[in-house]
């Protein structure tokens, strides 16, 4: 059993990622779409939380590259471990986990 | 509306319940789901975490507000078999809220000669996380 | 696999509409079924009739019906959501002496059974809002 959450609002507006990441469990996927993208800059201090919860939670974090290129933000900028995918891949992610959560 | 359910199959939904009522409209048009739901015969619990604690927190009185007091609907739930409410207690604690805040929901067992019992069940994070992880679909609002 | 999607949110204010509208058309590209877009609250409004966008906009409305009329997607919008909202089909308009119908093409008002019935029929339930 895994989920798959998104989260589509900055760690800077809301609490939806910090909560979110606080529920996952190792084998979980966390995919940040639309405003979620902006947590996920290098450099930045909610980007520190996602790698320390990419470190101590084994789960694995993913930025839609749609949203990032929107709002400006290069795949080299990223901080490590957070891996960029497409539509496509959302779709992937959405049927290997067995349900979708959303941090609304 | 049995028909859905020929096959069999029943399915475990969890309605996620993170804003506070009023504010928006997000956790009253939630709980019209939670209602409809009831006819379905699914597994259904409700989560209460972040702010959603304060949809079922007592005394509430919009009458400065205009809008109407939906709280008494959660007191109609156990009548629909809906009585796995579940409620974090960090999500309580950072706001300096206890189980005495909330509305004592109730529901009777009819496995247990009917007798009277809490639907509110307070459980860690960790718990709620594992809750999670148990259910087939996750809606939220 | 079939996927069921919901959507909250109204167009333009929020991206929800267009992420669930790039989502399906992603899904359906990679063999997908999409069984049933549900529009909940706000979300309601992405079925109207009566938008006229500009022209160098995207026509949201336009893109849910075309992609409905392509792969017989079923777009529903709540009853509930569109009574306090004012969208009316035929049915509707008659029933509350109101003016015309202003849902699109492509799109049908139904009940809130409708989304409990994806969430079951559906192998995934997709949620897209604020």
């Amino acid at each position: 059993m895994s989920i798959l959450h998104t989260v589509n609002k900055s760690a800077y507006e809301r609490n939806a990622l910090e909560s979110c990441l606080g529920h996952t469990r190792p084998g979980d996927a966390v995919l940040l779409i639309e405003d979620g993208v902006i947590s996920a800059r290098a450099g930045s201090t909610a980007g520190e939380k996602l790698a320390a919860a990419m470190a101590e939670t084994g789960v694995s974090i993913y930025a839609l590259g749609a949203d990032m290129a929107a709002r400006g933000i290069p795949e080299d900028k990223l901080v490590d471990g957070v891996k960029a995918i497409d539509y496509a891949g959302f779709v992937d992610l959405a049927a290997e986990n067995d349900a979708v959560e959303a941090w609304l | 509306m049995g028909d859905m359910n020929e096959g069999g199959s029943t399915k475990k939904f969890l309605y996620l319940n993170r804003k506070a009522p009023y504010g928006t409209v997000y956790a009253l048009e939630s709980l019209e789901v939670v209602l409809i739901a009831a006819a379905f015969e699914q597994d259904v619990s409700l989560a209460f975490i972040d702010d959603g604690v304060y949809q079922i927190i007592q005394g509430q009185d919009t009458t400065g507000i205009g809008m109407k007091n939906f709280s008494p609907t959660f007191n109609a739930l156990g009548d629909y078999d809906i009585n796995k409410l579940y409620v974090e207690k960090e999500s309580l604690d950072e706001r300096g809220l206890t189980e005495d805040d909330l509305m004592p929901l109730v529901y009777e067992d009819e496995d247990d000669d009917w007798a009277e019992k809490p639907s509110i069940r307070v459980v860690s994070r960790a718990e709620m996380a594992d809750l999670m992880q148990d259910q087939d679909v996750i809606l939220s609002f | 696999m079939k996927f069921g999607i919901l959507v909250n949110e109204g167009p333009y204010q929020h991206q929800a509409s267009d992420s669930a509208y790039q989502f399906a058309r992603a899904a359906l590209e990679k063999g997908h079924e999409v069984t049933r877009v549900f529009f909940y609250h706000d979300g309601v409004y992405n079925g109207t009739s009566y938008s006229v966008p500009p022209l160098d906009d995207r026509q949201v409305t336009k893109q849910w019906s075309e992609l409905a009329k392509e792969h017989d997607v079923d777009l529903v919008l709540c009853v509930a959501a569109c009574q306090r909202r004012g969208m009316m089909d035929d049915g509707e308009a008659e029933r509350h002496g109101k003016g015309a119908n202003n849902v699109a093409e492509g799109f049908r008002i139904s009940g809130l059974g409708q989304l409990i019935e994806t969430g079951i029929q559906s192998d995934r339930l997709v949620t897209f809002g604020d």
